[in-house]
């Protein structure tokens, strides 16, 4: 019944989303112009009804109804409760229907409180949005009904993906859905801006929150899914530059370019068309991203279910949304003039560099995600790793993070390095001390080295524009900025770190036995089975020593789920200050040995420190702009109120 | 001092994200429509077989080497393992393959007697030889990550196809071609 129900919610979303569309291209012109005033309303029901459609999902997942087919498939009745109910996107059925379910929101919100647009930009806008939405409900109710009924019932379920089952998944994928369908909203804004040819700062202003975000949302994602990966899957790195770790990342690379150029668009109604270009961009990456992940077009370590039909479903909808844009962008991009002049030495060219790197390295992994597929329909088998990726990626990431220590420092329109450069001596002999410091080390290959050297300057420069500050009366927004661009400087440096001085070490011992691996020393004591709520593990039990601290225990496990049966490695980490030891208990040598293996990776715990500080400085900076933005409407609507009163 | 124009995009750059769009979406066709093998091959397809001598996984039977498959006629090698719950939805289609008169050796990794023992009375025992991999060494060798897994081998002891996962009803007919191939 909750099933049926929940399926007749998404089938009137899907016609509330096709009236919102009908109304708004209507309410564009002068003889529909009666019907635009449905279009708020509308907007706002249908977010509702895809919500209660979600939660209609949630619920058949949460009792474990075997009758609905994508339970029986996805869950199984001995499941924790938790992940009973992220099984309900745990699945492409699912994971489909939360995205038009926030997308259906998003829409809804925009339509309750945006009020900044002129009120044809906001239809056209809507309508976009309910054009994209409805692509997605169409491939929902006819591809992959996730209401579907099975007859028989089943006496279980297959059970979830056991690598999926861990908290930090579980929350993983609707975080980065957030982001992607954030951006949905800044391509629809683009889209009503492109359509009306209203682009301008006041359109800027209105996208930027949208934008900051889905933007926070896919640094957290991003961040979450790389530490996920790393003590999950049991082979001690944080990044493999596989396709579905690219899809998440190139729509953060389009969508920080964004950021920066909505900005320029906002303080100084420059980089028109280009923000308009990035905006289109950012949600075809987003959309790239997850038709490359769910139409099994590539082979990727973090196996999905993949089913070629459904690709060719999402491919079509590809190509109508982003080809569409694309075309009503070339059509209309000579129409909207590029705005104010600036000179190259300025904040925006700063910015403008900042952007063309970033688009560069997009285009780069872009490149490498789809190559392989390129040298498949030529008839070779490749794959691309990180060999292509680091070094060229790192040839434009150097110099943007150089740019980035100097942009904040100039002023906007027009200004010279000789008044920044004082600024900059510190960071230089930072940077300097750095190099000098790591050849004396020696033996660091040499990307480690560059962002070593990179990181302690760019941390200073980073705080640089603090300075000459009263602390207490800088506005959020630049709080933001200082921290987040701290925050990359803190990642380099735990990535470099983490590159330039791990030890690794595979060892076969016997209980009792010691082993040393960096500063760490390692005991084994015993090996025991262990039992789980759908597990058995065994689990090993080492004493690990850091240099004469006290000892400290550590318990590794390899775990065998049975429902669906597969093995996984829970590995152990203990974090201390300066870095992480992190051991995995492999299998069972001769004579009584157990395989372990042990990394020391020293700052390694920066990446992701550093990562949340970067989404803390957006959320800093997102506060700081509705904040402001809401001062703005109530002085608005004073204003509004004393004339009103005047007039009688 | 003037301040510079900010270069204008020439017409065609307008065009050419649009330009770059429709090669990626025909990129994608081919890939979506070329019946794809999506399975990661192992490098060994077209080598022939690592070294390996296994000790016989039950007593009374053969062991299993390596150089036992180079007797000139193809062979199957199924790797399998008694706990493992997609060897039994394959087991019917080996017993086929057996009753075909297709030669099959088996590997079995990290099994016990008394469990193995009970798999095949339970599932039937389409194999020749069975060597016992308890540390799945050979397996590793033979670039197979997990069970079951099937390969084809020719008389000269070259790998000639993969197959990962179990043996469904559908694929017994192209397993059928391959030992076809591999025997020419």
């Amino acid at each position: 019944m909750i099933a049926e129900f929940g399926l007749a919610a998404l089938w009137l979303a899907a016609a509330l989303a096709a009236l919102q569309l009908v109304a708004g291209a209507l309410g564009l012109t002068r003889r529909g112009e009666a019907l635009g005033g449905v279009v708020r309303p509308v907007a706002v029901v249908q977010g509702l009804l895809a919500l209660v459609s979600f939660l209609c999902l949630i619920y058949v997942f949460a009792v474990t109804d075997l009758s609905v087919k994508l339970v029986a498939m996805n869950s199984h009745s001995m499941k924790p409760l938790v992940f009973k109910i992220a099984g309900a996107w745990g699945n492409h059925e699912g994971s489909m229907l939360l995205w038009v379910t926030v997308m259906g929101m998003a829409g809804g919100f925009v339509a309750l409180i945006e009020r900044r647009l002129p009120e044809p930009t906001m239809l056209a806008t809507l309508a976009g949005q309910a054009f994209v939405s409805l692509g997605f409900y169409a491939f929902l109710l006819i591809a992959s009904n996730p209401f579907e009924r099975l007859s028989p019932v089943p006496a279980e379920g297959n059970g979830l993906n056991p690598l999926l089952q861990d908290l930090g998944l579980a929350f993983h994928p609707p975080t980065l859905y957030l982001g992607y369908v954030g951006l949905s909203v800044a391509f629809s804004f683009a889209i009503g801006a492109l359509v009306t040819r209203e682009v301008g700062p006041a359109f800027a202003r209105a996208m930027r929150p949208w934008v900051m975000g889905a933007w926070i949302f896919l640094t957290v994602g991003i961040t979450a899914g790389s530490y996920w990966a790393y003590y999950e899957l049991g082979w001690g790195g944080w990044w493999f530059w596989d396709p579905v770790e690219n899809a998440s990342l190139m729509p953060w690379l389009a969508a920080t370019a964004l950021l920066h150029s909505a900005s320029v668009l906002a303080a100084r109604n420059a980089l028109r068309a280009w923000t308009i270009m990035l905006g289109v961009v950012a949600f075809s990456m987003s959309m790239i991203g997850t038709f490359l992940v769910r139409s099994g077009i590539l082979t990727s370590v973090h196996a999905f279910a993949v089913d070629p039909e459904r690709g060719t479903f999402i491919l079509a909808l590809l190509a109508i949304n982003i080809g569409g844009a694309l075309t009503l962008f070339a059509l209309r991009a000579a129409t909207v003039t590029e705005g104010e002049r600036f000179a190259v030495v300025s904040r925006e060219g700063a910015l403008v560099f900042n952007n063309v790197m970033l688009s560069a390295i997009l285009g780069i992994v872009l490149f490498g995600t789809l190559y392989p597929l390129v040298a498949e329909a030529m008839g070779a088998k490749v794959s691309v790793g990180p060999p292509y990726f680091n070094p060229m990626s790192a040839l434009f990431a150097v110099p943007m993070l150089m740019v980035l220590a100097v942009g904040p420092l100039l002023r906007w329109r027009r200004d010279a390095f000789s008044r920044v450069g004082k600024r900059l001596v510190i960071p230089a002999m930072l940077v300097a001390a750095g190099v000098i410091a790591l050849l004396v080390i020696g033996g660091v290959a040499f990307l480690p080295f560059i962002g070593l050297a990179l990181a302690a300057g760019l941390a200073w420069a980073s705080l640089m524009p603090l300075r000459e500050r009263n602390l207490r009366r800088t506005p959020l927004p630049v709080w933001g900025m200082v921290i987040a661009h701290f925050g990359i400087a803190v990642a380099l440096f735990g990535m470099s770190s983490e590159s330039a001085f791990s030890v690794e070490k595979l060892v076969a011992v016997r209980p009792g036995e010691t082993t040393q691996v960096g500063p760490w020393l390692v005991r084994l004591e015993r090996v025991e089975p262990v039992a789980g709520p759908n597990w058995t593990a065994l689990e090993a039990e080492l004493k690990v020593r850091y240099k004469d601290s006290a000892p400290v225990i550590a318990r590794p496990q390899s775990r065998s789920f049975w429902a669906p049966p597969q093995q996984t490695s829970e590995s152990s980490l203990l974090t201390r200050w300066n870095g992480q030891l992190y051991s995995v208990l492999g299998g069972e040598a001769e004579d009584g040995r157990w395989q372990l293996r042990l990394w020391w990776k020293p700052f390694v715990t920066l990446i992701w420190l550093g990562g949340l500080l970067i989404a803390l400085g957006g959320v800093l900076a997102l506060i700081g702009r509705v904040k402001s933005d809401l001062r703005r409407l109530i002085a608005r609507d004073k204003i509004a109120d004393r004339r009103e009163s005047q007039c009688r | 001092m003037s301040e510079p124009t900010p270069p204008k995009a020439p017409k065609w750059a307008i065009w050419l994200p649009l330009v770059l769009f429709v090669a990626f979406v025909a990129l994608v066709m081919i890939g979506l429509y070329r019946p794809a093998d999506r399975n990661v091959a192992s490098t060994l397809v077209g080598k022939p077989m690592p070294e390996f001598q296994l000790p016989p996984a039950l007593p009374g039977r053969p062991g299993l080497n390596s150089r036992q498959f180079a007797n000139g006629s193809p062979h199957l090698l199924n790797i399998f393992a008694s706990w493992c719950l997609p060897c039994r939805v394959e087991a019917p289609q080996l017993a086929a393959l057996a009753r075909a008169g297709v030669p099959i050796e088996g590997i079995s990794v990290r099994d016990t007697t008394e469990a193995l023992q009970g798999f095949l009375a339970e599932h039937g025992d389409p194999f020749q030889r069975i060597g016992a991999d308890d540390d799945g060494k050979v397996q590793l060798a033979l670039g197979s990550s997990g069970v079951p897994e099937t390969y084809v081998i020719d008389g000269k002891g070259v790998i000639r196809y993969q197959h990962i996962g179990e043996i469904r009803p559908e694929h017994v007919p192209m397993i059928l071609d391959k030992l076809k191939e591999a025997a020419q």
